[in-house]
């Protein structure tokens, strides 16, 4: 176990920015932290790195307490926060050695390294050039090479993908599988970006008010949404009745005109299709319920 | 902590700040070195033995003498190195990135004030060394050790000095939030003590002993005793009378008496221990000041949430 929190609440003045959240992280995972804006995904980054102290709860993060022991936790997570900032001036490599430095990493391992990280995001050529002169999605993966050369065991990445294109984001999630399957680094990272979350994860946390409202692996997330949504046209009420009366309609609804949505179970579909056909009425549209994260999502957030 | 230092004293000494600080004090040691000259040209009896020393207090025609040049510009050249220290890093939002790193919180204050600190003593001990080795071109001889003890006194003092400032400069950018905000308010507390607190004192000291014609003298020494006390609220006060009698060995301080003596009577030049006697209790009162300006901004930093948005 990696990451193990218990019952965290955090309070900033008289709001309640964590309100008794529950995380575990194992080892090799990539877990995604889903939430809106103000969700607390920041809030319980910032306690895992113990830079921030909970109000109530407990923390531990590679077997270290962040709260007593935050430089041993400190030592082995890096961290890309939401908005990455470099010293101006110095270049980039000029800013991955201070953190090396920082890291107390000797100098031939920390060139070595810092070349190497630098390759890994793709920015070797522009190493020598100030941060300034940077693009912002340089600027992030300069944030991510930052965290490599740390070797860390834990990165933990705030919106790793925020304000890069989408070309760009891809070759982020890319390289973060990468590392996650080469260095066998844990992840963890929060997004208000679905579909990445989606791409990548092995499994995911909605955060919601402070509280984790829905967790677990993304097929596990979407199967307990399954089942097909129908749109049947020219209906009767003897349709109606004999819809009612399958064992895997879950529900019939009247959109009106003629029209009825039929939310049924998998294996209802052939029988359906029999069914319409017998009572001369037309499917207009069968679709699968809920197959992406961001319908949770939204069914969580609408309230 | 030795690696945020040397950033940061790289940082300074590369930054432009520095490059225009340098230019002045250029200007100003080449003046205060003429000032001297001309002073032991025209009147070499009264400069005496100390010419060195005179090199750093004499001020002539409008032009003001090394001493209150430091004492007033001194203040903003140090608030200048200090008042986006940390806010700086809270808006570049390099802030978390490297407390994420395994250092204490307090390494990072504790090295960027030393490395200020360090930035403030090379200027000064630049500048004086710049003076010294000006005045011993023009003046054609050595100084004795006596005056060269004084000095390197006067140094420490003045880095003393300087280091409250750039404390407030550091508290005012932990509790400021934008760096406009922070240099405005250190601009503002210099102001008050380098002007308007030198109004004040001599308001407040006619209002609660006012000088009439039929005035006595206790009256007089009254009034002159309110003004200092008000006076010795600021550090810029606190300074001058610390480091003018190590600067001038006849000073034998501020009071009235001394003052009347020092007209009178012929005085004879103090040792430095005896000199720095004089000016002790204003030198604990820098040494504190300093201390405490820095431990506030040191423990408002600790406790201040990383957040930021």
């Amino acid at each position: 176990m990696i990451v193990e929190a218990k019952g965290l609440r955090k309070r900033y003045k008289d709001i309640w920015a964590l309100d008794g959240l529950d995380l575990t992280v194992q080892e090799g995972e990539i877990y995604g932290l889903l939430g809106p804006n103000g969700s607390g995904k920041t809030t319980t980054i910032l306690i895992l790195l113990g830079l921030t102290e909970p109000t109530e709860g407990t923390v531990r993060v590679c077997g270290h307490d962040p709260v007593r022991e935050p430089l041993a936790v400190k030592r082995v997570v890096g961290y890309l926060p939401e908005k990455v900032g470099f010293y101006e001036e110095l270049s980039a490599w000029e800013n991955l050695r201070l953190i090396t430095r920082l890291n107390g990493i000797p100098e031939p391992e920390a060139k070595r390294r810092i070349a190497e990280a630098l390759e890994q995001v793709g920015l070797k050529e522009i190493a020598k050039r100030p941060v300034a002169t940077l693009s912002h999605g340089m600027r992030q993966r300069l944030g991510i090479a930052d965290v490599l050369v740390k070797k860390p065991k834990l990165a933990i990445l705030d919106e790793p993908t925020s304000g890069i294109d989408p070309e760009g984001a891809v070759q982020v999630l890319e390289l973060i599988k990468r590392l996650r399957d080469e260095a066998r680094m844990t992840v963890i990272l929060s997004s208000h970006l679905l579909y990445q979350v989606q791409r990548i994860c092995d499994r995911v946390g909605i955060l919601q008010k402070g509280r984790m409202v829905a967790e677990g692996t993304v097929a596990e997330l979407t199967g307990e949404e399954g089942g097909l949504l129908a749109t049947v046209a020219g209906s009767t009420p003897e349709l109606r009745a004999r819809l009612e009366g399958e064992e895997w309609t879950v529900s019939v609804e009247d959109l009106g005109g003629g029209r009825l949505q039929v939310l049924l179970e998998e294996d209802g579909r052939e029988n359906l299709f029999q069914i319409v056909v017998e009572e001369r009425a037309t499917l207009l549209e069968l679709r699968p319920r809920s197959r992406s994260l961001e319908e949770i999502y939204l069914r969580y957030f609408q309230e | 902590m030795a690696t945020i230092f040397w950033k940061e004293l790289a940082d300074h000494l590369g930054s432009k700040r520095f490059f225009i600080l340098s230019l002045i004090i250029l200007v100003v040691a080449g003046t205060s070195v003429y000032l001297g000259i001309q002073a032991f040209r025209e009147n070499p009896e009264n400069v005496g033995e100390y010419a060195y020393l005179a090199l750093f207090t004499t001020a002539q025609s409008g032009l003001p003498s090394f001493l209150s040049f430091l004492a007033f510009f001194g203040p903003l050249l140090a608030v200048l190195l200090g008042f986006d220290a940390i806010n700086s890093e809270f808006t570049k939002g390099t802030v978390s990135r490297i407390l994420s790193q395994p250092i204490y919180r307090d390494s990072w204050i504790n090295g960027k004030f030393l490395a200020g600190m360090a930035t403030l003593g090379l200027m000064v001990a630049s500048i004086v060394l710049l003076i010294f080795g000006l005045g011993l071109f023009a003046l054609g001889f050595p100084p004795d050790i006596g005056e060269f003890g004084r000095l390197v006194v006067f140094v420490v003092v003045a880095i003393v000095y300087l280091g409250f400032w750039l404390a407030l400069g550091l508290l005012y950018s932990v509790l400021f939030r934008q760096t406009a905000s922070s240099a405005l308010a250190a601009v503002a507390t210099w102001l008050f003590f380098t002007l308007f607190l030198y109004m004040i004192a001599g308001v407040i000291a006619d209002q609660l002993a006012p000088i009439r014609s039929d005035s006595t003298a206790s009256d007089l020494l009254r009034n002159q005793n309110i003004r200092d006390f008000v006076l010795r609220f600021s550090p810029v006060a606190l300074f001058e009378e610390a480091t003018l009698p190590i600067l001038v060995p006849t000073y034998r301080g501020l009071s009235l008496l001394a003052m009347l003596t020092r007209t009178d009577v012929p005085t004879s030049p103090l040792s430095l221990g005896q000199s720095l006697l004089v000016g002790w209790p204003e030198l604990v009162g820098l040494v504190a000041l300093t201390s405490v300006c820095f431990a506030v901004a040191y423990l408002v930093f600790m406790r201040r949430e990383i957040r930021i948005s």
